[in-house]
Order: structure tokens, then C-alpha cells, then sequence
């Protein structure tokens, strides 16, 4: 029993990373309907960035809790200016392109990011501080869950319930569920869609990136190649709870990790990719929308 | 020079400064913030590198100067070639001057045989005047095309996202060697087998995904091109695992084993055969009944079917042929290397391959040759600029889609023009 609340602990932090990148990948979707396959290179640049400001920070003798702040801080504020310029450079242009051009776009962002962070730090695994605290009361349950696993699911928690009161109750909220509805509407009301799709490609960044910081710090190591495997699974989680809804992203995430907790500890950790594809293929062959995506309605 | 030319170059250069931009004062200050912009973006990864175990941090300030002045120059190209862009776009033709030179050289039958002959003539060739290095390069270009052309089937003309064509390359690669290393069968026998597998592994991939759509469908199958790479990593009993199967023998010309010179020259051969082979299949699929049903299945989904074509063949039809190509090219890949582990076929390549067909233009044929002539062999060639390759490689990737999001060589479908009769030849 003991065994399985400590997997189900480590299956909800590894969902609630998956759950952080994949809302990223998730509104970009619902808003220009285009799969930023850069995302997860933003995910890694705020870890590195977070890296650096840790790293400058301890020398300069900050106490821990200081220095986890303003490394979460200023990796989401690179982030966000990163995810800001990647939209202004590569996508916008092609907002009115053939549906395949954003995507090859987009691919070759990732691999140019990719390669311009190893270039200017380096290609090695680079150590991460362990910056998140360790709490005393935290002690009694030490063997099912750690501190820093419950500072994860906190933040992540807390993340997602921000965002869903964003979405629903302030103006750039609705502004954005309008422009994903339908974006010549939105115009046509006023909605400065351009600032909407940039405000998006913002909170998505941020979001990565303080995963990114979290559970390179749980971790312990990063490297510029982080970004690939965990945007390939954040994508496959975003997938699966229906690509566009936001709830569908945060359960799709947790559904994920789960799902490679449970197969990593019972079955085999070679196999744990297999089985999260396996279900993906599963779920989507009995909701092809995702477990909840909307159908559209396709028109002729 | 006389006043006319030197106007005409003035109002060039005007342009080009000042594209989107009201007066030159407007555009270096614009250049000048963009740069500022770039500068504080690229502040921490660029000019910090810490050492978190000695704690020490190293500062490469003169990175910053070399940012700033790219960017503030290079802001003035984009925006010039943007400008560009958004005044081609009013123009109903938009074809190339490369694209125009080649449609002249097709239809006019004179210069259409004298470039196949040199072409032809080129191939023979090269393996002789180039050497072994250049050649082996050159069968990997071959190879690229092949797999373009097989994915051109599936994603160019039936329109359906498949992210995870490496799996099919991948089964023929491993059919090849394993075969090989357990019962010694030979190059020749295991193409066709190559074939085969990749089509059956093609239905087996189609019936799941039948209803997705898009970027479902997309996920889908990328999710079974990574089962597939960590089936052949992880069953080591198998497939030998992460250490691949190495020694696969090459092909042998009619019982006589070459050495390793012949052999490659060889295997040119064959690529080219086997290229011209699939060139002609695919030239004439796409002109054929289920050609057009691709087209109808790409165009709309709903219109297709009331039209009464069948939906499941069709897109079944097209994985199968799709991977057919994938297989052969698998096998010639295995042979050509000798050498085959998981790593070669990873979702990179899958992203590459379409990346050809993309950026070369979707569902034209000297698009993807030209496409996998720019991916892969101006990669080989800039082998020389070590760590920056791949960062070129992906900024190239960007800048076309950027400048050219329909491809560089559009598909061209078959025009016949009616002659109109002369006076009294009518009515005959």
C-alpha cells in the first residue's frame, strides 16, 4: 500500500509538469490552431534561465527561499519575452499560410533553439541547486511523498486554479475565449486579436517556465535537450484531455503521469513511454476528441 | 551612370531601408529598439555561464555587440523581405523564376530530353568522379528523396499528418539486418520482402486512426513512431537493443561480393534506379483514379465521401503505398550502412522527412527532390562550420516558411488547353 501512495505521489508531480507545459501547448492550439512544437524549448530555456539567476544569486550569499522566488520570477519574465518574439517571428507571418507551414515553422524553431543553447552554455548536463525548501512536517510522511513533490503539485494547483479564474472572470479572459472561438468575430467586436494571441503565448510561456525551474530543482540536473522529451509528452497529454480545452489539459496531464508512475513501478521503466502512447491510442480511439474535447461539427 | 539607372537604384535602396517604415529616421529607430529588444532577450544565456560547483560565472560581454549589430542589420533584411512578401501576394502568379525556367524546360520537348540526358549522363558518372565520401552522401540524399516521395503520398496528396513515417523506414531497416544476421538472406531477396512489410505495416497503422482528424491523427501517429523505436530499443532479445546489429552484408553483384568502393558505387546505381522507379510511381499514381481520390480526400473529407468514394480504402490505400517506399528505402539504408540501431529513427528523422516535403512544396515531385537537396546535402556541405550546422539548419527552416509558406517548387497539375479549330476544319 505503501508502494503504491508513494508512485501515485510521484505520478501526480510528474502530471502536474506535464499538466504546467501542456496548458502552454493547449491555448496556442485553441487560439491559432497551431501545435508550437517550440514550447518545450521554452520550458527549458526557463530552467536554465533559473539555473543562471540561481547560480548568480548564491554567490552573492541570497538565503534559499529568496533565491527560489526570484529564479522563478525571472525565468518566467525570459520565458515570456522568448515566447513573445518566437510569435512575432515565426508565426505571425504565417497566420494566413497553408495549416503545415506554422508546423514545419515551428519545428525549426525547436531545432534552432535547441542548438543556440547549447552553443552558448554548453552541451553538458549542468548540476541544478536544489533551491525548493525542506519542510519539517514534511518528515512523517517522508517515505510516500518529499517537500519538494508537494511544493510541485501546490504550485501547480494554484497555477491552474489562477489561470481558470483569469480565463473566466477578467476581460483579456473572455477577450481570449472569444478569439478562440472565432477570430475574425473577435475583430470584428474590438478584440485586438493580435495582443490576445501575444497575452497567450505570454501566460503559456510562464507556465513552462515555472515547471521548468520546479522540477529541475526536484531533479537536480538540466540540459538543452530537456525541453525535446518533455514537450513530446506535454503535447501528448494536452492531446489526450482534448487539445484546446484547459481542463482537458490539466487532467490530461495528470492522467499521464499517472499513468508512467503506475507502469515505471509495476511493470518495467523501459516501457513506461510505450504504455503512455498506448493509451493515448486507446483513449483517442474511443473519443477522438480527446476525453474532453469537443466534437466539431465539420461543415462541407 | 546615366539619371535613369541611378533613380531606379536610389528608389531601391530607399525601399529596401525603409520598408514598413514612414522615413529613415523611423526605420533606424526601430532597428535600433528591435536590437536593444534582442539584447535584453538573449542577456542571461548568452553572456552569464555559471558554475554552480565552484561558483564561479563567467561573462562574455563581446557576445552582446555581436547580437546587437546583427540584429539592428538584419532587422533591416526581414522587414525589407517581408515588405516583399506582402506585395507578392496581390500578384496571382506566384511562381518562382526557377519555378517558370523549369514549367519552359518541361513543356518544350527539345530542352526537356537534353536535360534528362545530361542529368542521366551526370549520374553515371558520378560515382566515378567523385569519391567515396562525396558518393556516400550523395546515396543519402538518394535515400531522403525516396522516403520524401513516400510521405509526399501520404501527407502532399491525401493530406493526412503523419508524424511518425520513420517507424515504416525503421521496420525495413531491421527486417533487412535481421534476416541477414539469422538466415543470411540477401539484398535482392529482402527488398521486395522491405516492401511488402512497410505496406502491411501501413494498414496495421491506418485502421486505428480512421477517424481522427488533423492534429489528432498527428499525435497518433507519433505516438507509434516512438512505440515502434522503443520496441526495436527494449526488446533486446530481438533486435539486439541500443547496440543495433552491425556486419549486414551488402549487396552482391549476381553471387559476386564487391569490396567496399564497389559496393558503394553499386549502390548508387541502385538508388538511382530505385529512384527513377519510384519517381515513375508516384507520377503516375498521382494521375490515376485513386490519385484523384487523395486529392478529393485532401481537399474535403465530407465532399469526398458524398461523391462516393470510400473513405477507409482510400486512406488505407495511402499509408500502405505510403510506407511501401519507406520499407524498400529502409533496406537500402540497412545495406548501405551495414550498421543499424535505434537511434537512426528517432522522431527527428520523422520531422525531417516532412520538413522536405513542406518546405520543398506539398505534393510536387521536383519539390521534393529540390526540398531534400537543400535539407540534407547543404547540411553535409557545411560540415566545415561544426557546432553552428544545425543552428543554421533550423534558422534555414524558419526563413523559408517565413518567406515561401507554400513550398519553394509547387505541385503543377496537368493543364490540356483546348486548340480552338480553324475556319472550316470545325464540324469534321
Amino acid at each position: 500500500m505503501e508502494y503504491f501512495l508513494e508512485l501515485f505521489m510521484g505520478g501526480l508531480t510528474r502530471g502536474s509538469i506535464y499538466a504546467l507545459i501542456a496548458l502552454g501547448y493547449t491555448m496556442v492550439y485553441g487560439i491559432i490552431e497551431l501545435i508550437n512544437f517550440a514550447h518545450g524549448e521554452i520550458y527549458m530555456i526557463g530552467a536554465f534561465t533559473g539555473l543562471i539567476v540561481a547560480g548568480l544569486l548564491t554567490m552573492l550569499g541570497f538565503p534559499t527561499s529568496a533565491i527560489l522566488v526570484i529564479a522563478i520570477v525571472c525565468a518566467i519574465v525570459w520565458a515570456a519575452a522568448y515566447g513573445l518574439t518566437i510569435e512575432k517571428m515565426a508565426y505571425k507571418p504565417l497566420r494566413s499560410a497553408p495549416r503545415l507551414s506554422p508546423l514545419i515553422s515551428a519545428i525549426g524553431m525547436s531545432i534552432f533553439l535547441q542548438n543556440y543553447v547549447m552553443i552558448a552554455q554548453t552541451s553538458d548536463f549542468l548540476p541544478f541547486p536544489e533551491l525548493i525548501p525542506h519542510f519539517d512536517f514534511m518528515d512523517k510522511v517522508g517515505s510516500i511523498m518529499s517537500s519538494a513533490e508537494l511544493v510541485i503539485i501546490l504550485a501547480t494547483v494554484a497555477s491552474c486554479v489562477g489561470l481558470t479564474l483569469f480565463i473566466k472572470f477578467t476581460k483579456l479572459g473572455k477577450a481570449m475565449r472569444a478569439t478562440a472561438q472565432n477570430r475574425k468575430m473577435a475583430m470584428l467586436v474590438g478584440i485586438n486579436v493580435d495582443m490576445v494571441i501575444s497575452a497567450t503565448f505570454v501566460i503559456g510561456s510562464s507556465l513552462a517556465a515555472v515547471g521548468g525551474v520546479l522540477i529541475a530543482s526536484h531533479i537536480g540536473q538540466i540540459n538543452y535537450y530537456i525541453g525535446f522529451i518533455a514537450g513530446i509528452k506535454a503535447f501528448t497529454a494536452a492531446v489526450l484531455g482534448g487539445i484546446g480545452s484547459l481542463p482537458g489539459a490539466m487532467l490530461g496531464g495528470l492522467v499521464l503521469g499517472l499513468t508512467e508512475a503506475f507502469a515505471t513501478g509495476y511493470v518495467s521503466s523501459d516501457y513506461e513511454d510505450v504504455f503512455a502512447f498506448l493509451l493515448l491510442v486507446l483513449i483517442l480511439i474511443f473519443r477522438p476528441s480527446g476525453i474532453m474535447g469537443k466534437e466539431k461539427t465539420q461543415k462541407v | 551612370m546615366s539619371n535613369e539607372s541611378k533613380t531606379m537604384n536610389q528608389s531601391f535602396v530607399r525601399f529596401f531601408l525603409t520598408a514598413g517604415c514612414d522615413g529613415y529616421a523611423h526605420a533606424v529607430r526601430k532597428s535600433f529598439l528591435v536590437a536593444l529588444w534582442f539584447v535584453f532577450l538573449t542577456f542571461p544565456i548568452m553572456v552569464i555561464r555559471v558554475n554552480t560547483i565552484e561558483n564561479t560565472v563567467v561573462w562574455h560581454w563581446s557576445r552582446l555587440g555581436y547580437v546587437a549589430l546583427a540584429i539592428f542589420f538584419g532587422s533591416f533584411v526581414w522587414r525589407w523581405l517581408l515588405a516583399r512578401k506582402e506585395l507578392k501576394k496581390d500578384e496571382s502568379q506566384n511562381e518562382t523564376r526557377v519555378e517558370s525556367v523549369l514549367t519552359r524546360m518541361q513543356s518544350n520537348p527539345i530542352f526537356k530530353f537534353s536535360a534528362l540526358a545530361v542529368l542521366a549522363l551526370a549520374a553515371a558518372v558520378y560515382p566515378w568522379a567523385f569519391n567515396l565520401y562525396q558518393t556516400n552522401i550523395m546515396i543519402s540524399c538518394l535515400i531522403y528523396i525516396v522516403l520524401g516521395l513516400g510521405l509526399n503520398i501520404v501527407v502532399g496528396l491525401a493530406g493526412l499528418l503523419d508524424l511518425g513515417y520513420v517507424a515504416f523506414y525503421a521496420v525495413g531497416a531491421y527486417a533487412y539486418a535481421l534476416c541477414n544476421m539469422h538466415w543470411g538472406l540477401g539484398f535482392w531477396y529482402m527488398l521486395p520482402v522491405g516492401a511488402v512489410l512497410g505496406a502491411v505495416l501501413g494498414i496495421i497503422l491506418g485502421f486505428p486512426v480512421l477517424r481522427l482528424r488533423g492534429d489528432y491523427l498527428a499525435i497518433v501517429t507519433l505516438g507509434f513512431g516512438e512505440i515502434i523505436r522503443l520496441v526495436l530499443e527494449n526488446w533486446g532479445d530481438v533486435t539486439m537493443g541500443p547496440s543495433g546489429i552491425s556486419s549486414i552484408a551488402r549487396p552482391d553483384l549476381f553471387g559476386v561480393k564487391l569490396g567496399v568502393v564497389g559496393s558503394t558505387q553499386y549502390m548508387f546505381y541502385i538508388m538511382v534506379g530505385l529512384l527513377v522507379f519510384t519517381i515513375f510511381c508516384v507520377n503516375r499514381l498521382q494521375n490515376s483514379r485513386i490519385g484523384r481520390a487523395w486529392l478529393a480526400l485532401r481537399e474535403d473529407e465530407i465532399a469526398c465521401q458524398a461523391m462516393g468514394i470510400d473513405k477507409m480504402k482510400t486512406k488505407l490505400m495511402a499509408f500502405a503505398l505510403g510506407a511501401t517506399w519507406a520499407g524498400m528505402a529502409g533496406v537500402v539504408f540497412a545495406a548501405k550502412t551495414t550498421f543499424i540501431n535505434p537511434a537512426s529513427f528517432t522522431f527527428w528523422e520523422s520531422a525531417i522527412i516532412l520538413s522536405i516535403v513542406v518546405i520543398g512544396g506539398m505534393g510536387s515531385i521536383r519539390g521534393v527532390i529540390a526540398g531534400a537537396i537543400i535539407l540534407i546535402l547543404v547540411p553535409e556541405y557545411l560540415r566545415e562550420f561544426a557546432q553552428f550546422r544545425m543552428l543554421l539548419f533550423g534558422a534555414i527552416m524558419v526563413l523559408v516558411m517565413v518567406f515561401r509558406p507554400q513550398g519553394l517548387i509547387s505541385a503543377k497539375r496537368k493543364i490540356y488547353t483546348y486548340k480552338v479549330a480553324e475556319a472550316g476544319a470545325a464540324n469534321e
